[in-house]
């Protein structure tokens, strides 16, 4: 429809839109993220979502204790390796549409940590992330502009087509491998479909 | 309240505070407890007791007993990794040089075999002094990494027993549950041992320095050889 008369046609009332628009524009304003927290990310994601930043402004007020309830999950804090089949796991038991923010340097990376041989270096190594936050911790802000580009992320999501989501893929996988413990490391150290590493030139 | 506490007068106590008074008490309450005291050569001269493995149990009973000592209170246990070393030491001798004595300094070289340490410190809070410092040695840091554990003298130790099993591999017999804490059952190594080799499973350094730098020129991920 042609935007100068859809905004006319505003003017007089009558708003029009379509399926699709309607549907990730209710999905947008309802992401409810799982209440969980790894470290002292989380503490900076508890103040998002209380009154001074209030998150509610941006529907994800709900944040629920189980993670057969949530959409949104915000991977907030150290991930080490003994808590990351864990957070696999969960992850694992949050149905589709879902989404992934990692928070903080952490989360994406390592972070203070990447030398330790305890840390995960980054939880994309074994799930599929939609927004990076860098920082130690992030403020609530980067948060709030964090959930903003998941909720555009979102918006731009098409229902048809080849380019349409995982969610609504047949063939896309839902869960993903849970890493075991083994003798040295984590088995495997990543997921090979999901991660390789960067390819740098110095 | 504890019994009293604030009846008893610190003052009316005979203190016994430095390490050779310890070592004297403990010599006579303990018949046959051999110990040696570690010397602390920097500044803050915090020297220790290493005690031997049969009577450490009593050791630390008395430390905790004694009315003049009463160490009631573990802030700290900490393992310490010593591998397999060359010990220089200088000694200074008188030589005849020349119709004339000059002293000269020789090092000489001893081959240390490793061990593990497992340090508590000791504190009083009844009588409000420490630390106190205790050292116990594994024989060596392969096979034979026992020592006993004082956690049937200071429950306070147990965790901290635990972490030093998990990171160094010193098991401590008479430990009520001796398992990992922080790594994983599964898990085989030690990893704050000093030849512990972590997995090579990072790829960007950003600001990589001393060992680092040869670590990220080497790895596939930079374009160099593996």
């Amino acid at each position: 429809m042609d935007e100068g008369l859809r905004s006319e046609l505003q003017k007089q009332g009558i708003f029009t839109t379509t399926l699709e628009e309607i549907y990730n524009w209710g999905r947008k304003n309802s992401v409810w993220p799982l209440g969980f927290g790894l470290a002292c990310c989380a503490i900076e994601m508890i103040a998002a979502s209380m009154s001074r930043w209030d998150l509610a402004r941006f529907g994800a007020e709900v944040f629920r204790p189980s993670p057969r309830q949530a959409d949104l999950m915000i991977v907030a804090g150290t991930v080490t390796k003994k808590m990351a089949p864990q957070v696999v796991r969960l992850y694992n038991q949050m149905p589709e549409p879902k989404y992934v923010i990692a928070m903080g340097a952490c989360a994406i990376s390592g972070g203070p940590f990447k030398q330790g041989y305890n840390v995960l270096k980054g939880i994309d190594r074994y799930i599929p992330v939609d927004v990076h936050i860098p920082g130690c911790p992030p403020r609530p802000e980067a948060l709030l502009h964090a959930f903003i580009t998941l909720q555009r992320k979102i918006t731009e999501q098409q229902l048809t087509g080849p380019n349409r989501p995982r969610h609504l893929r047949r063939d896309a996988p839902s869960e993903f491998p849970i890493p075991e413990y083994g003798a040295h490391d984590l088995v495997p150290p990543s997921h090979p479909g999901l991660w390789r590493p960067p390819g740098l030139v110095r | 309240m504890s019994p009293a506490l604030d009846h008893i007068n610190l003052s009316s106590i005979p203190r016994v505070s430095t390490p050779e008074e310890i070592k004297v008490r403990i010599e006579a309450a303990v018949p046959g407890a051999k110990l040696t005291l570690v010397r602390q050569a920097s500044p803050c001269g915090q020297h220790s007791l290493l005690v031997d493995h049969a009577h450490a149990v009593a050791v630390a009973r008395f430390l905790r007993d004694d009315p003049q000592l009463r160490l009631d209170h573990v802030t700290n246990m900490a393992g310490v990794d010593w591998p397999d070393a060359v010990v220089k030491t200088k000694v200074k001798k008188m030589v005849l040089k020349e119709g004339k004595e000059v002293e000269v300094e020789e090092t000489i070289e001893a081959l240390r075999s490793g061990y593990l340490e497992a340090v508590y410190h000791l504190y009083s809070m009844a009588l409000k002094h420490g630390p106190v410092i205790l050292r116990l040695r594994t024989e060596n840091r392969s096979d034979k990494v026992s020592v006993p554990s004082l956690t049937p003298v200071w429950r306070g130790a147990e965790f901290q027993e635990r972490e030093a099993y998990d990171l160094y591999g010193i098991l401590f017999a008479g430990h009520p549950d001796l398992r990992r804490i922080l790594m994983w059952d599964e898990f085989t190594d030690h990893p704050m041992r000093k030849d512990y080799v972590e997995p090579d499973d990072y790829e960007y350094e950003p600001t990589p320095h001393d060992v680092l730098v040869d670590k990220a020129r080497r790895h596939p991920a930079a374009g160099g050889q593996a």
